[in-house]
């Protein structure tokens, strides 16, 4: 089965006549023949990667059909984007876009949260679940269709962690990018919940970092409603306080946010958690045995 | 980005916010005639930097004479100031602010800052101000009252008579102050795009105890709403500033420089931070944490074994590059030139994976420099440990 997204999707690129988003959107064509359209305000009729090209996201779903959008906008647009895509009712928008102001996604938050659209990112590599379809920047190759689903703050360290459970067979039902900003849409327990109810999902592979509390709430979370083995790694231990760590979410501040207390909480809530990023796939494998 | 207290101020006093009257001095005459502007006799002299604590730490003193103004500003200018906030080696004092006195009959603390898990605008005050609000928060929890702007209805006047009555600031003599004063903090947080907007303390001043001030204020803006805060912009002190990590920053880097003797370089924030981890796990000390983004293109590398190498406690260096879409032959090419380029000494040991990766291995072997191949992540942790261990 896989969550979010599989064989039978159907996406369309907001962005799609930009550098990034036709270099990414032309990978996962080559993955997947999941896309189908793309859209930019000024740009209705033309044809992109042998996709058809529209002024709007409500004329691109009436269109295709498609129930889930890629945003690939620049920062500056890139609320107004999401936006328009709730508005047209979007089941899944994926926002891949670095760098959007927080004020703005604040305001993204309080929509998003009256819609029914589910938003993954911003600040992030995408969703894919292999073999089925790909809405991202990730490497497909680094992926094998298998049991292990990932749900990580990170893109880079990720792909890290699909490699080792490649490498070791078990492979990934669906793989995850939540995001690095302080403000995400969609956040662990969320998708827990989803790869708990999901056959095909024998074990949760949990990335977090430093910054925020969702480790935290995710590690209550678990507790209770996950019986499903779950591995997990908490970036950012030897991180110094008040820096920011690359993601804009990445900070140790107010005392507030270290590595230490979500590996402990995560601990106490029966999830394996690795000591070392290499040990993430074979501590896995050893749940699984 | 962080401001400077008088900067603050000074945007607080723009937006019609009750603040002191004061001036900035970057020298100790300048202080002196900053001081005669004054309406009061006696004067506060603050040293600006950006951290707290600077009360405790001598930064802050009330002088009562020009001379000992002065005297106080000489003491404190172009010294290093530590406080519990800053490294031991302290900030150095550039800028003073100089200030009118006041006569506090009561203090509190008052903060605008985003609460990620909400998320929202939450006000934060507390009748204990002027205290370090971390040790209020955790030795008297119920001394910190909370209340966080539903981002849809924005501050509705409920939010501000829930404040004013649980503060003790009702009636007609505080609460129209403090409710004008709370639209005006976040009028301004919006405009500007601000992360936290901390006041500590706001004071209950004047010969009846009922004018309220602002005597402290802290204000950290949103790096990724800089494109639309120009403004904000010519109020950066870069000499607070790391000066490689604005310098790596130019490049599209994000470096911070740590106490360690192992240079990592990474693409990916999470995978940088692991990188580190991974380093220490192995007994080994990184020297700094280095994103080169999700791609790395040959001058990124270029430009970022330069800036680690240019900390002089290196002694290995880790390169951990996740390629995927990034093309490791071009990223080994890259670094080939950059090592002839720059006669590096430090051993390096690489750890790459990705597309073409083993062209770009067989490369770094034939290309007669000090290169160490590693398998994988533990690896190359492993082995640059080694390195570093056996150079020092």
């Amino acid at each position: 089965m896989a969550i979010l997204i599989d064989e039978n999707t159907r996406v369309i690129t907001q962005g799609i006549t930009g550098r990034a988003g036709k270099f990414h959107t032309r990978l996962s064509q080559e993955y997947a023949p999941c896309m189908v359209g793309g859209v930019h305000p000024y740009k209705s009729g033309q044809t992109v990667l042998d996709l058809p090209v529209f002024g709007t996201v409500a004329a691109a779903r009436a269109a295709t059909g498609a129930t889930v959008s890629v945003i690939y906008v620049p920062p500056a647009a890139a609320a107004d984007a999401i936006i328009e895509a709730i508005d047209s009712e979007m089941e899944l928008i994926v926002c891949i876009t670095e760098g959007i102001p927080t004020l703005d996604m604040l305001r993204v938050n309080a929509i998003l949260r009256k819609s029914s659209s589910r938003l993954i990112g911003p600040n992030c590599p995408g969703v894919i679940s292999p073999g089925k379809c790909h809405v991202g920047i990730m490497p497909g190759y680094v992926h094998k269709q298998g049991c292990v689903g990932i749900i990580s703050r990170s893109g880079t360290l990720t792909y890290e962690a699909v490699w080792q459970t490649s490498n070791n067979g078990l492979g990934q039902s669906t793989c995850i990018g939540i995001g690095g900003d302080p403000i995400i849409g969609t956040d662990f327990v969320a998708l827990l919940e989803l790869f708990e109810r999901d056959d095909d999902t024998k074990g949760i592979v949990l990335i977090g970092e430093i910054g925020g509390e969702d480790e935290i709430i995710a590690a209550d979370y678990i507790k209770d409603n996950v019986s499903k083995p779950v591995v997990s790694f908490i970036a950012g231990q030897t991180a110094p306080r008040g820096k920011v760590m690359g993601h804009a979410g990445a900070v140790v501040a107010g005392g507030k946010g270290g590595a230490k207390e979500k590996m402990a909480a995560l601990a106490a809530a029966g999830v394996k958690v690795a000591n070392s990023p290499a040990e993430i796939g074979a501590l896995m494998a050893e749940v699984l045995s | 980005m962080n401001m400077h207290e008088y900067q603050a101020k000074e945007l607080l006093r723009q937006c019609g916010v009750p603040v002191p009257m004061g001036f900035p001095a970057f020298s100790a005459t300048a202080a002196e005639f900053a001081m005669l502007r004054l309406p009061t006799a006696t004067a506060v002299v603050k040293a600006q930097i950006h951290a707290g604590g600077r009360g405790k730490a001598g930064g802050v003193k009330v002088v009562k004479s020009l001379s000992e103004c002065r005297a106080v500003a000489e003491s404190l200018l172009g010294k290093p100031l530590i406080t519990p906030q800053t490294d031991s080696k302290g900030k150095v004092v550039n800028r003073l602010y100089i200030e009118e006195t006041a006569n506090i009959a009561k203090e509190f603390y008052l903060a605008l800052l985003l609460d990620r898990s909400l998320p929202a605008i939450t006000v934060v005050a507390s009748t204990q101000g002027g205290m370090d609000i971390e040790e209020v928060a955790a030795k008297t929890p119920d001394q910190i009252i909370k209340v966080a702007i539903d981002p849809s209805i924005g501050l509705q006047d409920f939010y501000l008579h829930r404040l004013s009555i649980a503060l003790g600031l009702q009636g007609t003599v505080h609460a129209p102050q403090f409710h004008a004063l709370l639209r005006q903090l976040y009028a301004l947080f919006l405009q500007y795009d601000l992360s936290l907007l901390e006041i500590n303390p706001l004071a209950l001043v004047g010969e009846n105890g009922d004018k309220l001030l602002v005597l402290d204020s802290k204000i950290t803006s949103d790096d990724n709403a800089t494109y639309r805060q120009q403004e904000l912009q010519s109020l950066r002190d870069f000499a607070e500033e790391d000066a490689r990590e604005l310098e790596a920053a130019k490049f599209g880097l994000s470096y911070i420089c740590l106490a360690g003797n192992i240079g990592c370089l990474v693409n990916g924030a999470g995978l940088a931070m692991a990188t580190m981890d991974i380093v220490k796990h192995y007994g080994g000390q990184p020297s700094n944490f280095l994103d080169m983004g999700g791609g790395a293109s040959a001058e990124q590398i270029k430009q970022a074994v330069r800036i680690v190498l240019q900390d002089q406690s290196v002694q290995a260096i880790l390169i951990n590059i996740f390629g995927g879409i990034v093309r490791c032959d071009i990223v080994a090419d890259g670094l080939i030139t950059t090592v002839k380029e720059l006669g590096c000494q430090v051993p390096i040991v690489v750890r790459l994976e990705g597309t073409n990766v083993d062209a770009a291995r067989d490369m770094l072997q034939q290309s007669g420099l000090r290169f160490t191949l590693a398998e994988n992540m533990a690896d190359g942790a492993q082995k640059v440990v080694a390195a570093a261990n056996k150079a020092s």
